[in-house]
């Protein structure tokens, strides 16, 4: 835990840009930060930078899943929870 | 206890982001979706130890990755790169922040970013050794935390910490380097640079 002091200075802030952004900081420390960047527009600017380019990032990385793939799985579930027989192959009694 | 018979209803939601961790992490459609496949089926056998009412997501996350460095890794034979270049913090915003757009009301860096492809996203991910790429992965594109992280790959808070710092700060230098070859970056910087 970083030690708390009432003014953070600007390189505190960045420092800490990447915690803030993952939502791992103490709720103190967050309201430090919190009012740091109210108070100075350049550290704004990095946070809104960092925090659009996470944002584009997990955008932009995005699969559609093959449907043959889902019903292959669907498929195979059915087949283990019906103990791995293959119900329409087997003899009837 | 989780009842078997609970499993398709509650762990079929999660395929698309299953399917995208296995994408970028097997570089190829075809070992992706056998490492989906290969991961329900196993959830399914172990789902009687599963603690219901836990983190479903992060418990198949951890059959994803094991089954991946299990099987699909060692299938390869593929050294695990553990080394990864020293990137300066804010690699992108020091080169593209505060630069004015030359479309009013909007700055350059927002610019580069609407204009990152998909792919260039995609290939940059994959571009990191595959440490870094998982804990990357989890964190920005899955939006899991330190603690989870930390439970699915089976390494210490302090390591996915370290991990992401570094992974973060290469990815952002692959991303440039897109973007200088795609001919994004050097004219916002031609435009940041006008006033000389």
């Amino acid at each position: 835990m970083v030690s708390e002091h009432d003014d953070i200075d600007c390189s505190d802030a960045v420092h800490t840009l990447y915690h803030f952004l993952d939502g791992e900081l103490t709720p103190d420390r967050l309201a430090h930060i919190q009012s740091h960047l109210e108070a100075c527009p350049p550290c704004l600017e990095k946070f809104d930078f960092e925090a659009e380019l996470r944002m584009v990032i997990a955008r932009k990385c995005q699969e559609q899943v093959p449907e043959s793939l889902r019903i292959r799985i669907t498929e195979s579930i059915r087949f283990e929870a019906r103990g791995g027989t293959s119900g329409p192959l087997d003899f009837p009694e | 206890m989780a009842d078997q018979a609970t499993f398709a209803d509650l762990a079929m939601e999660f395929m698309p982001a299953l399917y995208n961790a296995a994408l970028r992490m097997t570089r190829n459609p075809a070992d992706a979706e056998d490492l989906v496949q290969e991961t329900y089926l196993k959830a399914y056998r172990a789902f009687g130890g599963f603690q219901a009412g836990t983190n479903l997501k992060a418990w198949l996350y951890r059959i994803l990755t094991n089954t991946f460095i299990n099987s699909y890794r060692a299938k390869k034979r593929r050294p695990e790169q553990t080394e990864i270049e020293d990137v300066e913090d804010l690699y992108l915003y020091r080169r593209l922040g505060g630069l004015e757009a030359a479309a009013a009301g909007r700055s350059a860096e927002e610019e580069v970013l609407d204009h990152i492809t998909d792919s260039a996203v995609k290939e940059a991910i994959e571009s990191l050794p595959e440490q870094f790429r998982m804990a990357v992965l989890l964190a920005d594109v899955e939006g899991f935390s330190y603690k989870e992280i930390a439970d699915i790959l089976d390494i210490p808070i302090g390591t996915v910490m370290s991990r992401l710092h570094r992974g973060r700060r290469a990815l952002q230098k692959a991303l440039y380097e897109f973007g200088v070859e795609r001919g994004l970056v050097s004219r916002a910087v031609e435009v940041g640079d006008s006033g000389e």
